[in-house]
């Protein structure tokens, strides 16, 4: 376990840097862990990370890849439905690196 | 992560000159208490481990003869040093599997044999101090337990089982890996290694019916958890979650729609993989199989049939018959196995692999497929280790190696092989498997997939080859996140039952 500090407050991060504790998550927290990311943020990366974690609200994971594209086609227009839009915006990979900005847990597994 | 770059290629692919200590720094994030008390695991290293290990390693000596005739037969012969993808990649000497092995052989001569005992320099015989410990978790989370080398051992050495046994003797003492031991505690309180919860589960595949309809104008159907369907579909929860993985899964299910097949999807066991092996520990491989057992009861399923997932279908292949009752070879006594035998339908092979099940719906002339619609592919075929070297299909020697090439000759008209060197049972791991796949050991994944990454740039610069396809969910996570590091596009890795998702007719039957 490590902290990291942000703004004067101090947040529990796992060993690779997501944040412990869900309700810790605010927009600076999340700002400061895209830096961590070398990550810009801009309006689409936010339509990202809040589209993540609405779904998360509703069903304690972070989407499919694939879910995550539809839902973001609907949203943007069908051009930025696409992984390859979502890996333009988070080129570590769009589950593992939005998901660390968005304060969610690691999604774990055979991915 | 950005500083992880690809070796580069061999010009002579023979023993690369040796780096000692190369990777010893590399070592895979440590579970915690949580993690490993999850599970049945002290929660930490424990104050006496190294009584409590060499009584572990005593009591796995006595239960599996196999160990202990692999601590003594290994003659030092060097077959086995140059045929590690880790050691060709990352040239440390520890990385050779005879020196991975010795870590643990040279402990077994000092505690468990005479001349170890009386003269341990002698017989190059070690305590084992917290540094030999540290070693220990450092390199046997280095292997990802492919037995490629056993291949060329002269005496059959099975290096998985020693690097499976020096696992669970760290874990009895408290010192386990986090990515294997978290994901298997998510299998217990969830039902898969992602941590994919029932609704979520549903809705996606809910989302998928929508895709599939949209795509091709069929209802083709992702049921779960319906009683009474004849095939139950045990497959890794990345498919229901990664790219490219879905595609595999829309695969399965355009071929159990086109074939009039009733299936369903389990809440319940929605994961094919078994982390239990991984870690070698006989308890959790077990726990993990009956899920899938208590759903096949429970869903009266007749068939049992496995997804695209390397170790999964070892593990269905070679143990749930002990395990869990399913196929051949069920306790008597067992009163649940005993139960699903009789429920099963032994016209077929239980447990079926997706691949039997649609390659005996292709020479049955019950699909039939666009072969065109893969025209823009030049394929090749990567074999998965634990299918090549673990497993077995279509009932003889060699059918886990023909049957997915004969499917996607069947769907595709562009097939070429890799060098012969690196495939069948030479196969090379992806550079994921074993419970590596994680991305604290990213370097260590980038530099074992070398040489699979030569040879396939080599078909791809003299054939143009630009499709490789597997049958396995680590492999496809593993290929999606390292091949563009070697300046490949991710999207040229995918499942076989992604081919068949692309050129087959879901009207004409």
């Amino acid at each position: 376990m490590s902290n990291i500090e942000v703004e004067g407050k101090s947040y529990e991060t796992d060993e690779e840097g997501y944040l412990v504790n869900l309700s810790d998550w605010n927009t600076a927290v999340a700002n400061y862990l895209a830096k961590t990311e070398n990550v810009e943020m801009t309006d689409q990366h936010w339509e990202v990370v809040n589209f993540l974690r609405e779904y998360f609200e509703e069903y304690q994971i972070a989407p499919a890849v694939r879910v995550l594209t539809k839902a973001i086609g609907k949203k943007l227009g069908a051009d930025k439905g696409n992984s390859e839009y979502l890996y333009g915006l988070f080129p570590y990979g769009p589950g593992k690196q939005a998901c660390k900005i968005a304060g969610l847990p690691k999604p774990t597994g055979c991915i | 992560m950005a500083d992880i770059a690809a070796p580069a290629y061999r010009i002579i692919p023979i023993i690369p000159a040796l780096k000692p200590g190369a990777m010893e720094g590399v070592r895979s994030f440590v579970a915690n208490e949580k993690i490993q008390e999850a599970i049945g695991f002290p929660g930490q290293l424990v104050e006496d481990w190294h009584d409590r290990a060499i009584a572990r390693m005593g009591e796995l000596l006595g239960k599996y003869r196999s160990l202990k005739v692999y601590m003594d037969a290994c003659v030092h012969c060097g077959a086995c040093s140059d045929k590690c993808h880790y050691f060709i990649g990352t040239q440390d000497p520890k990385n050779m599997p005879v020196a991975r092995q010795d870590l643990m052989r040279s402990v077994y001569r000092r505690y468990f044999t005479l001349p170890g005992k009386l003269f341990p320099k002698l017989v190059g015989a070690r305590d084992l101090t917290r540094e030999v410990l540290d070693e220990w978790y450092t390199y046997f989370y280095q292997c990802s337990e492919c037995r490629r080398c056993s291949v060329f051992c002269p005496y059959g050495i099975d290096t998985a089982e020693v690097t499976m046994a020096a696992r669970e003797i760290l874990d009895s003492v408290g010192y386990g890996q986090k990515y294997s031991n978290e994901i298997i505690g998510k299998v217990h309180k969830i039902g898969n290694n992602l941590g994919l919860p029932g609704p979520a589960l549903k809705d996606t595949l809910e989302g998928l019916e929508e895709d599939v309809k949209e795509d091709t104008g069929f209802d083709v159907r992702f049921p779960l958890d319906v009683k009474g369907a004849e095939v139950l579909l045990i497959t890794p929860s990345a498919d229901f979650f990664a790219e490219p993985h879905i595609d595999g899964l829309i695969g399965y299910a355009k071929v159990f729609h086109a074939t009039g097949t009733s299936w369903t999807l389990s809440s319940m066991a929605s994961e094919a993989g078994n982390f239990g092996m991984f870690i070698g520990n006989y308890e959790q491989l077990r726990k993990v199989a009956l899920r899938i057992r208590e759903a096949a009861l429970e869903l009266g399923v007749k068939r049992i049939v496995v997804g695209e997932c390397g170790h999964a279908w070892r593990v269905a292949y070679s143990f749930w018959n002990t395990l869990t009752g399913v196929g051949e070879g069920a306790d008597p006594n067992d009163r649940f196995a005993q139960m699903l035998q009789k429920q099963l339908d032994h016209r077929y092979r239980q447990p079926s692999h997706v691949c039997e099940f649609t390659w005996d719906m292709i020479q049955d002339e019950r699909l039939t497929f666009d072969k065109s619609a893969n025209d823009k592919y030049i394929i090749t075929f990567h074999d998965s280790c634990n299918v090549a070297r673990g497993s077995s299909m279509g009932g003889y020697p060699g059918g886990q190696f023909d049957i997915p090439r004969n499917i996607i000759k069947a769907v595709a008209n562009h097939f070429v092989e890799m060098s012969p060197e690196t495939t069948h049972e030479k196969t090379f791991c992806c550079g994921g498997g074993g419970g590596l796949l994680t991305d604290d050991l990213l370097d260590l994944r980038v530099k074992g997939s070398l040489p699979r990454m030569e040879v396939l740039q080599q078909v791809a610069d003299e054939q143009g080859v630009n499709f490789m396809a597997c049958i396995c969910a680590i492999c496809k996570a593993q290929f999606t996140k390292i091949m563009p590091i070697y300046g490949f596009d991710r999207r040229m890795v995918g499942g076989v039952h992604q081919l068949v998702s692309n050129a087959i007719k879901l009207g004409n039957k």
